[in-house]
């Protein structure tokens, strides 16, 4: 690793103005994806400035019809919030399913948003459930956070502070870990929102980073069932291909997990 | 049996120190003025190093010195050598091209060290590493068998023309020939045996030090032998003659072959310690363990086996490739020659074998033996062969097994080994009954009624341990002789230190030679300590690999022993005034037989100490010392048999059960053994459903950290059902034949036998990923 | 450079790092406390989990500074003086280590294991919440044995409590 500068941010204003400080700054959520591309001297920013103790961007609410995350909630305290469990307990499930016990301890939402690895798993339910990034600036649609590998709407120091589910009549993820590195080699996410609109988002399958499935929204929405997926066949064209999983093969893993996904919602 | 004696589940003595933190691994060695190095590394597979700039890299904060390949050479250092000598089947000697510790030249892999910076600290090392400029020209490159051996294809060594080091033969291929000619069946069967990344948890790493005054190296390093370690470091490398250095390994944290061997981090680290007359600290992060350590297997192969029309076998002719990388390892020709071939008989009565192995160089890291080495590849491609004959033939593949059992022994097979004893259908009858083999029928159809396609595989291995004797293996090439030493001190309060030249990196020698200790003695192992390690300690050892400990190393201890019983039973007889051939030994008393007349241990140990009363003429002190050279190797042997599930929707397969029953003669420490076995079992298992290196055309390792290679997690694997069947081994005094590496050789077969049969497809390359299940099952 | 002020295994210390230093260097390097082991440089392995506040987390995965006020143990506070933690006894017990250089990483996540599931424990849970910690002796048979011993234990030390 580089030799950088540690700032721990007390608030959300602090945090923005030492970013502004830095020649070449970067937020430092969890560190569970920052601190290994450091340690490959991958990454070199002059200062990192540490929110995982901002208590303003920690805690989850649900109030109505929304659960919010705040962003520097570490998946643990998502995956175990009784709140979350009851309200859209497919995003507890996700959350459980994040890395390895270590690494939910640590990682947050937040960071696992504005990094947006192709195959990380909130991408996919922030998709699917038509979630709202909420910034220090401004709030962000799902559909226009995304902006393909490791790319967000996020500009230069702005800071994720929440994120806002709707929570949907009936929603269900299925995740088929990369055997390596347990990463998704392709989830699937669900939702069936109370208006009664179908969206279906797949992590880890896309060239082009997280993605809604419309064939599997299609079938779906005609027909809530894991069996109206038997049909569908998902192109693998633009999908990912590795030594972990080909193109075909991610493809046909979209389909499946789709389906049971569909059973997990129920 | 006493309650620490032989047979004895002992929980071990070594563990208290790992269980709090206090374990003593290298990395963990701290000496005053210490300096750290960072090695430079080539990025390419194949190039020429046309200069190293260091200037600016000099000028950064905290580093004492760059230094180079070129370096090494002015200096004398030798070229790192490869131990066993193979010959062509034209007669001409292997061919082999030098390996410079740091590359003067030529880089042939990725990860080949250049230049190596010392300074103050590890992260300026590593600065300062960044700075310095090697001028590289890239060169084409080879990254595998296939593309080595083409026409036209990049040479890597001028010596070895074509990139082949050998090729190389055993048995008869005329009768071979003539077998085939009379086979009423001939299966045939392409396969590859992939390429493993050893991945001991504690990676590679060295602490050396230069003594000025006393012109006096001292050189910690994570090593399976460091009398073989120091031997070469002496002998060949030159960097310091025998005496005046210090090979310690400490606590090791995992070997399974890696460790055996003197790499070029820990030959620069006691060098350089001259050099900048500083303590020099090495230590390898996982990154390194991948491009630098020695990898495993990686064979591709062809094989035929001719049956006769009741389903005998009659004779088996394989050709077989095999992967070397871009330089000779210490021991890696041996592996697919004498390690591989002469195993190929299995468990089988085959008439005739003859078997063809080319060795060949790649822009690869090298390749030596881990876990098994050469007994893996080889029971793999049998029992993959069995179980394609049992299908091909429409036999049960227990049955074809059985039909063509050894049965009688000694058995000398057609290609150099004799084994010695065994009992193959114990073996295959108690995993059978273990995992009810006759039910599984049912078992397959009601999973089917589940959607979920079940399979069942057998795997029946044999493996030669312990190689020796050493006249034998000097006869087919070997550098060095395959004995081991012992000594033991009865100090004069009658506690006992066994000095071995084995070395325990997990084996818990620590527990199980003292349990040797306790069974002959009849002392408690409170009283018994270990030594091990440490070349100013221990007269001499070849070190603990190919499950050699116990049965060369446990028998040298009894070797010795018996030497001090025989002198402790004079001084016994004498202080009893008893005759000594009526001097039995008793929970740590010298009795007369058939009185009441006894003197302890500790008194005939301060007896001889104090030399006060001894026989006439008898030296004083109670320490003896033993080599010992076994007359054979020793043969385990084994059934495997594994059930699974494979899911259709995702190819991903689940255990169901896995059942080993191993023979391994006498067992001294059932925990320990079953310990071995369930760690074998996880590597063989890793082999034939996750892990494999992977290199790009061009060179590159893909697999080149734990993201991308599948390392066996504790949810990947079932809880094992072991059981033993025992004939005793007749070649040492123990009965022991050797654990640690028969569930690695055997368990791959049984994995992909299994799920070959749930798919119906036998066409199946390890490791069995979700993926490439998927398509065997949807084409 | 910075001072970072902790509590290690109960005692207060207070150390001068670069910012740049993780966890496990500074309990190594600058508290000799060497029980905790790098095995790897993608987070994955586990041999570095310690315990912050209560949680075991991977300390080759967190900076120095990033632990400054936290309450950190190693595998070297786990034990009681000379009585050992359930779970380092049930590690030996079932011979759930063999070279033992995953041991202290495994110990302290397998401790958390427990904590988290209140003693109520099955194979199948074992082996998925050891998904971070990588052994490759012991084939992880006695490892997941041991785990689900020391939760039968620790159930009983609490109740005697």
């Amino acid at each position: 690793m580089y030799e950088t500068n540690y700032h721990r941010a007390s608030s959300v204003a602090d945090a923005a103005a030492t970013f502004a400080k830095g020649a070449e700054s970067k937020f430092l959520a969890g560190g569970q994806t920052l601190l290994p591309v450091m340690k490959q001297r991958l990454a070199a920013p002059s200062d990192v400035i540490d929110l995982s103790k901002v208590q303003e961007m920690i805690g989850i609410e649900v109030s109505g019809d929304t659960v919010t995350i705040k962003a520097a909630t570490p998946h643990y305290d998502v995956a175990q919030s009784d709140a979350v469990k009851k309200a859209i307990p497919a995003l507890a499930k996700l959350a459980s399913e994040i890395g390895d016990p270590a690494v939910r301890y640590r990682g947050t939402i937040g960071g696992s948003l504005a990094n947006n690895d192709p195959a990380a798993d909130y991408p996919a339910a922030v998709l699917a459930l038509g979630a709202v990034v909420k910034t220090n600036k401004r709030s962000i649609a799902a559909e226009d956070f995304f902006k393909g590998l490791f790319s967000t709407a996020l500009e230069d120091g702005e800071i994720i502070t929440a994120v806002s589910f709707p929570v949907p009549a009936k929603a269900g993820y299925a995740k088929f870990p990369n055997p390596a590195s347990r990463f998704a080699l392709t989830g699937v996410f669900v939702a069936k929102t109370k208006s009664g609109d179908v969206r279906v988002a797949a992590t880890g399958a896309s060239q082009s980073g997280v993605m809604r499935v419309a064939p599997i929204e299609q079938a779906l929405k005609a027909n809530w069932a894991a069996s109206a997926l038997d049909s569908v066949t998902i192109p693998a064209s633009g999908l990912l291909a590795d030594i972990h999983g080909s193109a075909d093969y991610r493809a046909n893993l979209v389909k499946v997990m789709g389906q049971r996904a569909v059973t997990a919602a129920g | 049996m006493g309650v620490e004696g032989i047979g004895a589940r002992v929980v071990r003595k070594e563990d208290r120190r790992f269980i709090t933190g206090q374990g003593r691994y290298v990395d963990d060695v701290k000496m005053v003025g210490m300096s750290y190095a960072h090695f430079i590394r080539s990025p390419h597979a194949h190039a020429k190093v046309k200069g190293i700039d260091s200037t600016e890299a000099m000028k950064m904060p905290g580093v004492i010195a760059v230094l180079t390949g070129q370096q090494i050479v002015d200096d004398k250092v030798g070229n790192l050598i490869c131990g066993w000598a193979i010959t062509s089947k034209d007669g001409s000697p292997m061919k082999m091209g030098a390996w410079p510790a740091m590359a003067p030249e030529t880089v042939r892999f990725v990860g080949q060290a250049v230049a190596v910076v010392i300074a103050e600290t590890k992260n300026q090392a590593k600065d300062a590493a960044e700075a310095v400029v090697v001028d590289y020209e890239e060169l084409p490159a080879a990254a595998d068998i296939k593309a080595a051996i083409k026409p036209g294809a990049p040479q890597l060594h001028p010596e070895a023309p074509g990139n082949i080091v050998y090729d190389w033969h055993l048995g008869d291929e005329a009768a071979v020939k003539d077998a085939f000619s009379k086979a009423a069946n001939v299966v045939t069967l392409d396969l590859t045996n992939n390429r493993l990344v050893p991945n001991a948890m504690e990676p590679r790493a060295a602490v050396a030090h230069y003594d000025q005054a006393e012109e006096h190296y001292t050189l910690y390093t994570t090593s399976q032998n460091p009398h073989v370690a120091r031997l070469v470091l002496s002998a060949f490398y030159n960097i310091a003659p025998e005496h005046k250095l210090r090979v310690i390994a400490p606590d090791v944290g995992g070997g399974f072959g890696s460790k055996i061997y003197i790499y070029p981090e820990e030959m620069v680290a006691l060098w350089a310690s001259k050099k900048v007359n500083r303590p020099v600290k090495w230590t390898g992060d996982r990154s390194e363990a991948f491009l630098t350590d020695a990898h495993g297997r990686d064979h591709v192969s062809k094989a035929e086996m001719a049956f006769d029309k009741d389903n005998k076998i009659l004779g088996l002719r394989v050709k077989t490739h095999a992967n070397f990388g871009a330089y000779m390892s210490l021991f890696s020709s041996a592996v697919p020659t004498y390690l591989y071939a002469t195993l190929l008989s299995g468990q089988y009565v085959i008439p005739a074998i003859y078997a063809e192995v080319i060795g060949v160089y790649t822009n690869t890291t090298p390749v030596d033996a881990y876990r098994g080495a050469g007994r893996p590849e080889a029971s793999y491609l049998i029992e993959r062969m069995m179980e394609t004959a049992a299908r091909q033939l429409k036999v049960d593949p227990a049955e074809l097994r059985k039909k063509n059992f050894i049965t009688t022994f000694p058995y000398q097979t057609p290609v150099i080994m004799a084994y010695d004893i065994g009992d193959f259908h114990a073996s295959i009858d108690a995993a059978m009954k273990a995992i009810d083999y006759a039910g599984f029928p049912a078992r397959k159809a009601k999973a089917k009624a589940d959607g979920k396609l079940r399979g069942i595989g057998l795997s029946c291995y044999i493996e030669a341990c312990g190689i020796a004797p050493s006249k034998a293996v000097g006869s087919l090439g070997a550098g060095v002789g395959l004995w081991e030493s012992a000594e033991i001190r009865v100090n004069p309060v009658g506690t006992i230190e066994v000095l071995t030249g084995s070395h325990s990196h997990g084996q818990g020698h620590e527990t199980t030679f003292c349990q040797i200790i306790a069974e002959r003695l009849g002392v408690p192992i409170s009283q018994v300590s270990i030594v091990h390690g440490d070349t100013d300690k221990v007269q001499f050892g070849m070190g603990t690999y190919g499950s050699r400990s116990l049965a060369v190393g446990g028998t040298a201890i009894v070797k010795a022993m018996e030497k001090v019983e025989a002198k402790a039973k004079k001084i016994a007889a004498h202080a009893l005034e008893a005759s000594e051939s009526d001097i039995v030994i008793e929970n740590g008393e010298f009795k007369v037989t058939g009185t009441d007349k006894s003197i302890a241990l500790p008194m005939v140990a301060l007896a001889a100490y104090t030399a006060h009363n001894l026989p006439d003429g008898m030296e004083p002190g109670l320490k003896e010392t033993a080599f010992y050279d076994p007359t054979n190797f020793t043969f385990p042997a084994g059934a495997y048999i594994c059930e699974l599930e494979v899911d259709p929707g995702t190819g991903k397969t689940s255990f169901v059960n896995f059942v080993a029953a191993d023979d391994f003669g006498r067992l001294i420490n059932p925990m320990i053994v079953e310990g071995q076995v369930h760690g074998g079992l996880a590597q063989g298992i890793g082999q034939a459903l996750l892990e494999g290196a992977v290199y790009d055309d061009t060179g590159q390792l893909v697999t080149a950290s734990f993201m991308d290679y599948t390392m066996p997690r504790a949810d990947d694997l079932p809880s094992f059902q072991l059981s033993h069947t025992t004939t005793l081994c007749p070649g040492n005094p123990l009965g022991v034949k050797g654990c640690g590496e028969a569930g690695a050789i055997g368990a791959s077969a049984a994995v992909i036998n299994a799920i070959t049969d749930a798919i119906g497809n036998n066409k199946l390359e390890m490791p069995a990923t979700p993926d490439r299940v998927w398509h065997a099952i949807h084409g | 450079m910075s001072t970072v002020k902790l509590t290690v295994n109960g005692r207060a210390v207070s150390v001068d790092v670069e910012d740049r230093t993780l966890l496990v260097h500074l309990l190594r390097e600058n508290l000799n406390l060497t029980g905790t082991h790098v095995g790897c440089d993608t987070s994955q392995c586990g041999a570095c989990v310690v315990h912050v506040d209560g949680r075991a987390v991977k300390s080759c995965t967190m900076l120095a500074g990033q632990a400054a006020g936290s309450n950190v143990t190693t595998i070297e506070g786990l034990a009681k003086g000379d009585e050992l933690h359930p779970m380092q006894a049930a590690f030996r017990d079932n011979h759930g280590l063999q070279c033992g250089y995953c041991t202290p990483g495994m110990i302290m996540s397998a401790v958390d294991i427990v904590h988290r599931h209140s003693g109520k424990l099955d194979e199948e849970t074992v082996r998925h919440e050891l998904e971070g910690n990588i052994c490759r002796c012991t084939g992880y048979h006695n490892i997941v044995k041991a785990v689900l011993d020391a939760a039968g234990r620790m159930k009983v030390a609490q109740a005697a409590e």
